[in-house]
C-alpha cells in the first residue's frame, strides 16, 4: 500500500472528537475519494495524513510503514482554499515547493514554465493571483502541489469554491493530469458526483465524530469523460453513495433540533 | 486578537487591519487633489474674512496674509531651523523603524517572548513624555541625542504594534501548507510572515510619521538652542504670533511630506496591496 491510515482518531484539546477510528488504504497510482457530510472531520483526517495534525490514536503508513517523525513533508497537500500569496506571481507561487527543496531559481522556473500549458496557465506566469480567475487560481495551487514532487497527494475539496461548470471542466482536466502522471491521490469532497467520477474507490464517512461508514468500489471504465456522468451505471453508483449520506444529513438535522 | 496594546494603538490612530485601497488608477490627479484644495482655500478665506471683519489684534490671531508675509520674512531662519528639526525627525524615525520592527520580530518569535516583552512594550507608552524628556536631557545633554531618543520613543510603538499584528495575521493554513512543502520556521518567516506583515508595517509607519513631528518639537522645547520648536518658543516670547504660525505651517508641511513619502515607498514596496480589489 502506498498510503494507509490505521485507526486514525482525533480528539481536540477542547474535547471535540472530530475523527474516530478511520482506516483506509490507497495502492500506488490509485485515485481514492472520501465523502461525508460537512463537519464530519474530513479536513481533520487529511490534516493528519499530511502530518499537520497529530493523531490522538492510530498511525499513518507510507509504503507500508509508519514514518519516523510523521508524514509531514512526505505527502503533497492541497487545502480547500488556494492560499496563493498575493506578493508572488503565478510562477513564484507555483515554484515555492521547489524553492524550499533547494532547487535553483532558473531550474525551478524552467520546470514550472514547461508545466504551464498542461495546467492551462500559459502566458499567465507573471500575473499576480488577484488577476486570475477562480479556476486558474485553483490550477496554480494544484501546480504548486504537483511541482513539489511528492508521489502521494492529499487534496481537500480542491474545486469546492468554483462554479458548477468550471468545477466539471476541472474534474475532467484533473483526471487527464492524473492519468498522465499516475500519482496516488486522496481526494476529500462532499460532492458525490465528483467522488464517483474521479475515483477507483470511495470511502463514505459518518457525521461527527467521523468514521468510515461504507466503502464503494467504482469499477467504471477509464479513461473517463464527462459524458460518463449521464450513464445509468454512473447514476446507480451515485444513488448508492447518496442513500447513506442522506440518512446522515437527516440525523444531523435531527440532532440539532 | 484584541490585546490591550492593540486597542491602545487603535486609540492612537493606528489601523489594525489594513485594507486594500480601492483602485484609484481610473481617477486623475485633479480629481484627487481638487476636493481637499477647495476645502483648504475655503477655510483660509473664512479665516481671512473673520480677521478682517472682527478687527481682532494681530498678536492674538494673525490673518493668513500676515502668516504668509512672516513665512517670506523669516525664510532664512525657518530653513535652517527646519534642517535641524528634519534631521532629528528622520534619524529618530529611522531608529524607531529598526527598533520597532526588530522588537516585533522578537515578540512574535515565540509565545514566551510575547508574554515576556509585550506588556513592557505597552508599558513604555504609559510613561508621560513630558516627565521623561527632561530626564533624558539630563542624561545625554543638549545635543541631538535626547531628540533622537524622544522621537524614537514616540514613534516606535505604532510601528512595533502594527508589525506584530501583521506577523500574527499570517494565515495559519498558509503556514501549514508551507510546512508540508518542507519549510522550517525561518523559511515560513521569510516566505510568508514578513511579506504578509509589510502592509501593516506601512500602516504603523504612517501613524508614526505624524508622531515624529510632535516628538521632535517637544524634545526641542525641553532643551535645545536650534530647531523649529525653539523658534516657536522665541517668537512666542516676542508675541510675534504670525511668525509662530509660520513655523506651524512649516511643521505641518514636514508632517504631510513624510506621510506622503511613506505612501510613495509603500506603493513601490507593496504593489500587490494596491492591485487587490
Amino acid at each position: 500500500m502506498k498510503l494507509a491510515a490505521a485507526g486514525l482518531a482525533k480528539r481536540f484539546a477542547g474535547g471535540v472528537e472530530a475523527v474516530a477510528d478511520v482506516s483506509l488504504e490507497l495502492a500506488e497510482g490509485e485515485f481514492v475519494s472520501v465523502v461525508g457530510p460537512s463537519g464530519c472531520g474530513k479536513s481533520t483526517l487529511l490534516g493528519m495524513l499530511a502530518g499537520l495534525i497529530e493523531p490522538s490514536a492510530g498511525e499513518v503508513l507510507l509504503d507500508g510503514a509508519a514514518v519516523a517523525g510523521g508524514p509531514l513533508g512526505r505527502v503533497g497537500y492541497m487545502p480547500q482554499r488556494d492560499l496563493l500569496m498575493e506578493w508572488r506571481t503565478t510562477l513564484a507561487n507555483a515554484t515555492v515547493g521547489l524553492e524550499l527543496a533547494g532547487v535553483g531559481r532558473a531550474a525551478a522556473r524552467e520546470r514550472a514554465l514547461a508545466e504551464l500549458p498542461r495546467f492551462g496557465l500559459a502566458g499567465f506566469e507573471d500575473r499576480r493571483p488577484s488577476a486570475l480567475s477562480g479556476g486558474m487560481r485553483q490550477r496554480v495551487a494544484l501546480l504548486r502541489t504537483f511541482l513539489a514532487g511528492r508521489d502521494v497527494l492529499a487534496l481537500d475539496e480542491p474545486f469546492g469554491a468554483l462554479d458548477a461548470l468550471t468545477r466539471e471542466a476541472m474534474r475532467e482536466w484533473l483526471l487527464g493530469v492524473w492519468e498522465a502522471d499516475r500519482k496516488t491521490i486522496l481526494l476529500v469532497t462532499h460532492d458525490v458526483e465528483e467522488a464517483v467520477f474521479l475515483s477507483d474507490r470511495v470511502y463514505v464517512m459518518s457525521g461527527r465524530p467521523g468514521r468510515v461508514q461504507s466503502v464503494l468500489e467504482v469499477s467504471l471504465p477509464r479513461p473517463r469523460t464527462l459524458e460518463l456522468t449521464g450513464s445509468p451505471a454512473f447514476a446507480e453508483l451515485k444513488q448508492r453513495l447518496l442513500a447513506p449520506l442522506r440518512e446522515e444529513a437527516r440525523a444531523a438535522l435531527g440532532a440539532c433540533a | 486578537m484584541s490585546t490591550p496594546g492593540a486597542r491602545l494603538a487603535l486609540a492612537l490612530g493606528g489601523r489594525l487591519e489594513p485594507r486594500p485601497r480601492a483602485g484609484q488608477r481610473g481617477r486623475g490627479l485633479i480629481a484627487q487633489v481638487a476636493p481637499p484644495l477647495v476645502v483648504g482655500v475655503a477655510l483660509v478665506a473664512l479665516w481671512q474674512g473673520y480677521v478682517a471683519l472682527s478687527g481682532v489684534h494681530q498678536g492674538i490671531l494673525p490673518s493668513p496674509v500676515e502668516v504668509a508675509r512672516a513665512l517670506v520674512r523669516d525664510r532664512g531662519l525657518l530653513a535652517s531651523a527646519a534642517g535641524t528639526t528634519l534631521s532629528e525627525i528622520l534619524l529618530g524615525y529611522a531608529i524607531a523603524i529598526v527598533v520597532g520592527v526588530g522588537l516585533a520580530m522578537v515578540v512574535s518569535s515565540s509565545r514566551l517572548a510575547e508574554r515576556a516583552i509585550y506588556p513592557w512594550l505597552v508599558g513604555s507608552q504609559m510613561i508621560p513624555i513630558p516627565v521623561l524628556a527632561p530626564v533624558v536631557v539630563l542624561w545625554t545633554g543638549f545635543d541631538i541625542r535626547p531628540k533622537l531618543i524622544i522621537v524614537a520613543l514616540v514613534t516606535f510603538f505604532p510601528i512595533a504594534v502594527n508589525t506584530i499584528d501583521g506577523l500574527r495575521a499570517t494565515d495559519p493554513e498558509l503556514v501549514g501548507l508551507l510546512r508540508t512543502l518542507g519549510a522550517g520556521r525561518r523559511q515560513v518567516l521569510r516566505i510568508a510572515r514578513l511579506p504578509n506583515a509589510l502592509p501593516y508595517v506601512f500602516s504603523g509607519l504612517r501613524v508614526a510619521a505624524a508622531f515624529a513631528v510632535l516628538g521632535a518639537v517637544f524634545a526641542e522645547w525641553v532643551g535645545s538652542t536650534n530647531g523649529l520648536g525653539v523658534l516657536i518658543l522665541d517668537y512666542g516670547n516676542e508675541t510675534a504670533t504670525a511668525d509662530v504660525f509660520a513655523v506651524v505651517v512649516v511643521l505641518a508641511a514636514i508632517g504631510i511630506a513624510m506621510f506622503a513619502a511613506v505612501g510613495v515607498v509603500e506603493r513601490v514596496v507593496v504593489p500587490w496591496w494596491r492591485v487587490q480589489d
